[in-house]
């Protein structure tokens, strides 16, 4: 276990070069010391081919079940009945569906950035933590598509959203927000799902090798395509693998941005502000990065992972999300000015409204949440302490549903004319609609941890220093 | 398969020759029988092939003989008889699909309000006012446009019942039959009780019962009663009489709690005549001020100039001194208010003859009397105020006419006891202890639409005809008569009055229509009807084209009663002394939209927002936020963002009613305001248990509340109310910051008429370029626009419903209201402005404003809401997926979702009555106002048939043509002379949210008020 003050072995030559740098200027290693090739293999595929399944896992998953349940029995209740039994009312036409849509979408933001546009970055230490945020991501993406699927009226009619030829000769809206929002989910489930399952490729084909039961290495030798591991394979792949990691870069960018634009395009006053696309898609790397800290604290502990998770990795994201909260603050900072300095009346409204009127105790939490909280990763005893990371990243969690509250029901409840004001709340089912999508994201979660490599064994195996030596000869 | 058989033409024509008659061939194939053909035949065709190959079997046998003797059945349906006409000449002035219109009217109260009847294949979908009509003048009020859903009401009695049980009407006639016997030997104990009745008809067949029955007692019972008019016109003029205003002539005019704009016969009339002397256009140079004196804000209050919040106690102390101001010799008259008197009765002395003084019906007789003489004093009566004959058939001072029923009744003397109509198990004051007097009557019969709770006492229950079933006769308030018409035949086997009356008076069945006709027909003196035999047939009955033009016209020409001459007295009644009531003072008023609890099972009056507090399903207590503070019953901070409030309980003389509070702005301090109607028992599914019955504290003595009334919270808080506005969070800045409501003085106008385009009532960029990313859009042809005058606009809520009717719009139910879910397409936005003790109210009617830049219609992903060539906003309901963006996107947030399944799709009695050419929408969908595109398409059809343009005025939207003050105005823009064209390039033309660049079509006429300079507000 890499505790912070034992001396990284690692770097022991440079260590004993600069014996007197002060300790917190060593760099912390990213991969446990001691391990081999097949130490690595080991670890990670015993997780799933060797171990029993622990009583914690069954556990989880008996719960994760009930949620799905729940979600169930919503969606029967909601296709029988119809959208009211939310709280949705006539100012406020999106309730926890869309802000729920919103927090799913933000939180699956986590995954293709760590490992799109870090490893075009360069930024090794993602590797022990991309495949689980990218299944995360993958899994957020499912529990936020269902939202704008069933939030519609008649939900069975959601295919006229989607440009096909029809006996009606009719297209959908171009010009509509949702539109747009239809192809960028779309596309981004489509990307994050391709990249996913192409990384999984090579680590497939290692559980099919490991295999002891037969059904396994049958459905994991379908799962691994014929792999076998050939330097051409291994071509083919890297190229696939960077083709993919560049498509999904501007993707992180433009699905954040397009899904602000339901917002931005409005006329809304508290929606309607250009500077929406950054502000949102800073929201959604915090929301992701609080996500995975939430997900992979308790995993490393749970399955002994600390030796590939490790302190680095954490303080690395403590401090992606310091940054990109500042960011999110920052945002609410500009939306307030902007508010009293474009001296329009309704949105100066809006603003007074949200500090002051019937949401205002959403409004001071969320600045608790959002704009406070993360500040704690200012600290480097936090940022490198598994618990205080893990509840900044829960304060986050609900900064981001919050922040979400305050800009979709709390807008609309106020809007030009005061004679058409009200107010919402969240219905039980509203609740348990949420409760379910929460479920139906740990059902996929602990399915994806029994059976699937949660760390990428074969990328974990290049960060090995024999690896490294290795790649960097053959680069000079 | 074998090779092809070269196909030989030659013996083709052998084979078509040989056929005959109809033996066609489908194919050259089949018509040359080749052996392929058999081949490829069985093959496509196996199971046919095999039953033509072995014959018929069995099993095919015996499905054949099942279906011939089944068939056997339908040679049955053979032609009747006797000899039918086929359809083929379709009766004259009638096309199907085209809806036809007949005059009939409504009655209230006993009077007479003209409507057109909106007729689809002869079931009757709409009303309308008939524009002939006295009382109407075609506009129509909340209760005649429901009355078509009253008619179809699945809930209505479908049968005769005799203690309960399904009866018949023979046997209820059978069971009079010894009643009457006794009644002839001594009519003493035989009584009948009806509502007010203005009928001719019916009123001489009453005295024909009052004839055949000596001894005999006709009582009449309304709950919303105007003893206090009849009894105050008695003092002034000796006896009762009636009073018709003439507001067009009437420069001033002084409302002593009168809400004669809302209530009251002859409402619709009186508001379009005030209307008239308010409107201000180019050129208007005067205009006419409303003084008025309230307790709780009415209509009239609510357009008024200047308004005085009083304890209804302290009206006739106002009365008193405006008549001293006069120099009548008025004992009792307040001192409060001196320079506020002074001022109003300076204006009346400037007004001579061209002002008027009314009283309201809840004020005692001697408030009536007091406005007699003050009218008589400036010289009004014969120029604003009318008097002629009472255009009832038997005014009498209801109450004490209950009374004695009562008090007969309690001690045996009554034996028997017909109802016609009403409802005063229910209804009367408690004090009578009606309900228990009603078991010592060995015989009670009941005539009821519904079931009721009078019926449920009675021993026979007839049910009653709805005015559309039937035939009669009624006077409007100035007496002018209508010849009632049915519309349908009885749907739910109902009895008219006159049939009643009829078998008590013969014994014997007379349907309405002889009796009607057999009445005018002798008071026309026409010859009597011809005999049907063929002499008759062929001779002329010069009475029938009379009856024809009466029917037509809806009303009969010249029938109104004529102005008596007399002078009412100016001798003032001494002050009554009065009980010096401690704590609240209690007013009770009838419900503005159930009235005195008649319309309780009507769904769309009972969602419909009470026109000043837009409550809706309830009847709530009134108090001004200062008392309700005092009293700890006001809601706290935590309850004002939703629908919800606490509960108090009200005594009052011993009784006590528990109902939620409400406090609303310019309310009187210390004064509790309930209406009554509310807590029904037996009205049907709709209003069964809905509100709080405070009938219970309607004392005969204080019919109309009064002081000593008690107000304490009942621990109940975040009680849920159906209110459509939350005035209570409404900041004033805000509206007057987003220029929402433009108001001004007539002062004002005429210094600088387009003060309401100025820059400093409006949000600033209002002047901006019309700018958009898009092509301009030009509308060729028309280009449909609303204007909507707020300075006429009463907030009645005539138009809400009318929009209603027209657009079969669903109701929902309080719980969806309470989550903010109501549907109506149109509704009245009320913003009050200055202080909360007597603030200035504003009305303005938002429907769907149009925009040419429509934020709705880019943000559809479906495109379910897209622009016509007009410029309306179509909604493709069918197309709509639901997503809500739309309704997010509207500024003026007037789309509407069915978040569940609202409309009734299930009750077949309500299917007749919804508009065939209007969708009924399902779940999941938008809707919203149309302009009542229906209507606009009908006459674009019959332009274009006629090669012509639609003319200004051709289409009246639905909620234009209920208003009674011509508010709102529909055309087209692309005529720059069309009425609406014409409004728009009037000064005081505002848009809302202009700073928006939506281009609504829909626009608004500033607000004008003309307040008297010497009073300071």
């Amino acid at each position: 276990m890499a505790e912070r003050d034992q001396p990284p072995i690692q770097d022991a030559g440079l260590t004993n070069q600069l014996a007197d740098v002060p300790h917190r200027f060593i760099p912390q290693p990213i991969l446990e010391p001691g391990h081999s090739f097949a130490s690595i293999t080991d670890h990670i595929s015993s997780i799933i081919l060797r171990r029993k399944t622990p009583i914690g896992w069954m556990i989880g998953f008996g719960i994760s079940l009930l949620g799905l349940g729940i979600l169930n029995v919503t969606i029967a209740k909601l296709l029988f009945v119809g959208v009211g039994i939310w709280g949705i009312n006539h100012p406020v036409g999106w309730g926890f569906d869309i802000l729920n849509f919103v927090w799913w979408i933000g939180i699956g933001h986590a995954g293709t950035l760590i490992s799109a546009i870090l490893l075009l970055l360069h930024q090794e230490w993602r590797t022990s933590i991309n495949r689980f945020a990218e299944a995360m991501t993958l899994f957020a993406v499912a529990a936020a598509g269902l939202y704008p699927a069933l939030h519609t009226g008649r939900p069975w009619f959601d295919y006229w959203l989607f440009p096909y030829p029809n006996t009606m000769a009719i297209w959908p809206q171009f010009r509509s927000p949702l539109m747009w929002d239809v192809f960028a989910v779309s596309t981004y489930a489509i990307v994050s799902l391709l990249f996913w399952y192409v990384g999984l490729i090579p680590d497939l084909a290692t559980l099919r090798d490991r295999a002891g039961n037969k059904v396994a290495r049958i459905i994991y030798g379908m799962g691994s395509l014929g792999w076998r591991g050939s330097a051409k394979h291994w071509h083919r792949y890297e190229h696939a693998y960077l083709l993919l990691a560049g498509l999904s870069t501007p993707l992180v960018l433009s699905v954040h941005t397009i899904v602000s634009f339901d917002f931005a395009v409005a006329l809304l006053p508290g929606w309607h502000a250009t500077f929406f696309p950054p502000y949102f898609v800073a929201g959604a790397i915090v929301a992701g990065f609080a996500m995975v800290l939430t997900l992979a604290i308790p995993l490393r502990k749970a399955f002994k992972l600390e030796g590939f998770i490790t302190t680095k990795h954490l303080e690395n994201m403590g401090k992606v999300m310091l940054a990109t909260g500042l960011m999110v603050f920052y945002s609410y900072a500009v939306e307030l000015f902007m508010a009293y300095y474009s001296g329009d009346p309704f949105e100066r409204y809006t603003f007074i409204n949200r500090l002051t009127g019937p949401y205002k105790h959403m409004w001071y939490a969320l600045i608790i949440c959002n704009g406070l909280a993360p500040n704690l990763m200012w600290v480097r005893r936090f940022r490198t302490s598994p618990m205080m990371l893990f509840i900044t990243a829960q304060f986050v969690n609900v900064g981001m549903w919050l922040e979400r509250f305050v800009i979709i029901p709390s807008s609309l409840s106020r809007d030009f004319l005061p004679s058409s004001w009200g107010t919402y709340h969240g219905t039980r089912w509203d609740w348990s609609m949420y409760i379910g999508s929460i479920g139906l994201f740990l059902f996929l979660l602990f399915l994806f941890i029994r059976f699937l490599p949660m760390i990428s064994i074969f990328e974990m195996r290049t960060m090995l220093p024999e690896a490294q030596a290795h790649s960097a000869e053959e680069q000079h | 398969m074998s090779k092809p058989k070269t196909l030989d033409f030659k013996e083709f024509r052998a084979r078509v020759g040989d056929l005959r008659g109809r033996e066609y061939w489908r194919s050259l194939e089949e018509l040359s029988r080749s052996e392929e053909f058999d081949e490829f035949f069985k093959d496509e065709f196996p199971q046919q092939a095999i039953a033509l190959g072995n014959g018929v079997d069995r099993r095919t046998f015996m499905k054949l003989m099942g279906a011939s003797v089944a068939f056997a059945g339908l040679a049955a349906c053979q032609q009747p008889e006797q000899s039918i006409i086929p359809y083929v000449r379709q009766p004259e002035s009638f096309v199907p699909g085209k809806p036809l219109f007949f005059a009939t009217a409504m009655t209230l109260g006993g009077y007479a309000t003209g409507v057109l009847v909106e007729s689809h294949e002869f079931h009757p979908t709409k009303i309308e006012g008939n524009p002939d009509h006295p009382s109407s003048l075609g506009a129509s009020d909340v209760f005649m446009q429901g009355s078509i859903l009253g008619l179809y009401d699945p809930d209505r009695s479908p049968v005769v019942r005799n203690l309960g049980e399904v009866a018949t009407w023979s046997q209820f006639l059978g069971a009079l039959q010894p009643v009457l016997a006794a009644a002839r030997a001594n009519g003493s104990g035989f009584r009948l009780l009806t509502q007010t009745i203005t009928s001719p008809t019916l009123g001489a067949q009453i005295q024909q019962l009052l004839a055949a029955y000596p001894g005999m007692k006709w009582h009449q019972w309304e709950p919303a009663n105007r003893d206090n008019a009849r009894e105050g016109a008695r003092l002034a003029f000796g006896n009762y009489v009636n009073v018709v205003y003439d507001l067009k002539k009437a420069n001033v005019i002084v409302a002593l709690s009168s809400n004669f704009l809302e209530e009251g016969p002859g409402h619709l009339r009186y508001a379009k005549d005030f209307a008239a002397r308010r409107r201000v256009r180019k050129g208007t140079t005067t205009m006419n001020r409303l003084y008025a004196m309230e307790s709780s804000f009415t209509s009239t209050g609510s357009v008024a100039d200047h308004r005085l919040p009083l304890r209804p106690s302290q009206i006739e102390g106002y009365a008193r001194a405006i008549a001293a101001g006069l120099g009548l010799a008025a004992p009792g008259a307040t001192t409060d208010n001196a320079a506020w008197i002074a001022a109003l009765v300076r204006d009346l002395r400037k007004n001579r003859g061209a002002s008027v003084v009314i009283a309201g019906d809840d004020q005692p007789p001697a408030v009536h009397a007091i406005a007699h003489a003050i009218n008589q004093a400036l010289g009004n009566i014969g120029s604003t105020v009318l008097i002629t004959d009472s255009p009832e058939v038997m005014p009498v001072n209801q109450l004490e006419s209950l009374r004695e029923l009562a008090a007969d009744m309690s001690s045996g003397r009554v034996n028997a006891l017909v109802m016609l109509g009403g409802n005063p198990v229910f209804d009367a004051p408690p004090d009578f202890k009606f309900r228990d007097a009603m078991n010592k009557v060995p015989f009670r019969a009941h005539l009821s639409p519904y079931y009721d709770e009078t019926s449920l006492l009675s021993h026979w229950h007839v049910p009653e005809t709805h005015y559309l079933e039937t035939w009669g006769d009624a006077r409007a308030h100035d007496g002018t008569i209508t010849v009632q018409q049915p519309l349908i035949a009885p749907l739910y086997n109902g009895r008219a009055a006159l049939e009643v009356v009829g078998a008590l008076v013969g014994g014997l069945d007379q349907p309405p229509y002889e009796a009607v006709r057999a009445y005018w027909r002798a008071k026309t003196g026409a010859p009597p009807a011809p005999s049907a035999t063929a002499a008759g047939a062929a001779a002329i009955d010069p009475f029938e084209a009379t009856w024809k033009k009466w029917l037509h016209d809806g009303v009969i020409a010249g029938s109104a009663l004529p102005v008596r001459g007399g002078a009412a007295s100016t001798a003032i009644p001494a002050p009554q002394p009065k009980g010096a009531g401690n704590g609240i003072e209690l007013e009770l008023k009838h419900d503005p939209t159930i009235y005195d609890g008649r319309f309780a099972n009507n769904g769309w009056l009972q969602e419909l927002p009470k026109p000043q507090t837009k409550i809706g399903w309830e009847n709530v207590l009134l108090l001004s936020p200062r008392t309700a503070e005092k009293l700890g019953v006001l809601p706290g901070d935590a309850l004002t963002n939703e629908r919800r409030t606490v509960v108090a309980s009200l005594k009052f003389n011993g009784a006590t009613v528990t109902l939620p509070v409400w406090a609303v702005p310019g309310q009187a301090d210390d004064t509790a305001t309930v209406t009554f109607g509310y807590g029904r028992e037996r009205a049907g599914r709709i209003g069964d248990g809905v509100g709080a019955n405070t009938y219970r504290i309607r004392f005969s003595n204080t019919l109309a509340g009064g002081p000593g009334a008690q107000v304490a919270s009942a621990n109940q808080p975040g009680y849920p109310v159906a209110c459509v506005q939350e005035h209570q969070t409404i900041d004033p800045n805000v509206v007057e910051e987003r220029g929402i409501i433009r108001a001004g003085t007539f002062a004002e106008y005429l210094r600088n008429p387009s003060f309401a385009a100025d820059e400093a009532h409006g949000p600033k960029g209002e002047q901006e370029a019309d700018v958009s990313m898009y092509p301009k859009v030009e509308y060729k042809e028309y280009a449909w626009a609303m204007s909507i005058d707020n300075s006429v606009c009463t907030g009645c809520n005539g138009c809400v419903i009318a929009c209603q009717s027209e657009n079969n719009i669903a109701i929902v139910g309080k719980d969806e209201v309470v989550r903010e879910r109501e549907m109506h397409w149109l509704r009245i936005d009320r913003y009050y402005r200055g202080n909360p003790d007597n603030p200035e109210v504003f009305h303005e009617p938002v429907p769907c404003m149009q925009c040419e830049n429509a934020p709705c219609e880019p943000v559809c992903p479906v495109g379910a809401t897209s622009h016509s060539v007009d410029g309306l906003n179509d909604m493709t309901y069918n197309r709509c997926v639901g997503t809500r963006y739309c309704s997010n996107n509207c500024p003026y947030k007037v789309r509407r979702f069915n978040f569940f399944h609202y409309s009734d799709y299930d009750t077949p009695a309500l299917k007749p009555m919804r508009n065939p050419d209007v969708t009924v929408r399902t779940r999941g969908v938008m809707e919203k106002c149309t302009y009542c595109v229906q209507r606009i398409n009908a006459a674009k059809i019959t332009a274009e048939r006629e090669e012509r343009r639609v003319r200004d005025g051709e289409i009246v939207t639905a909620c234009q043509q209920a208003c009674p003050t011509d508010a709102i105005i529909f055309g087209d823009l692309n005529d720059p002379n069309s009425q609406v064209s014409q409004l728009k390039r009037e000064p005081t033309n505002f848009t809302l949210l202009p700073n928006l660049n939506t281009k609504p079509r829909t626009t608004y006429l500033a607000t004008i008020r003309n307040p008297n300079p010497e009073i300071k507000r």
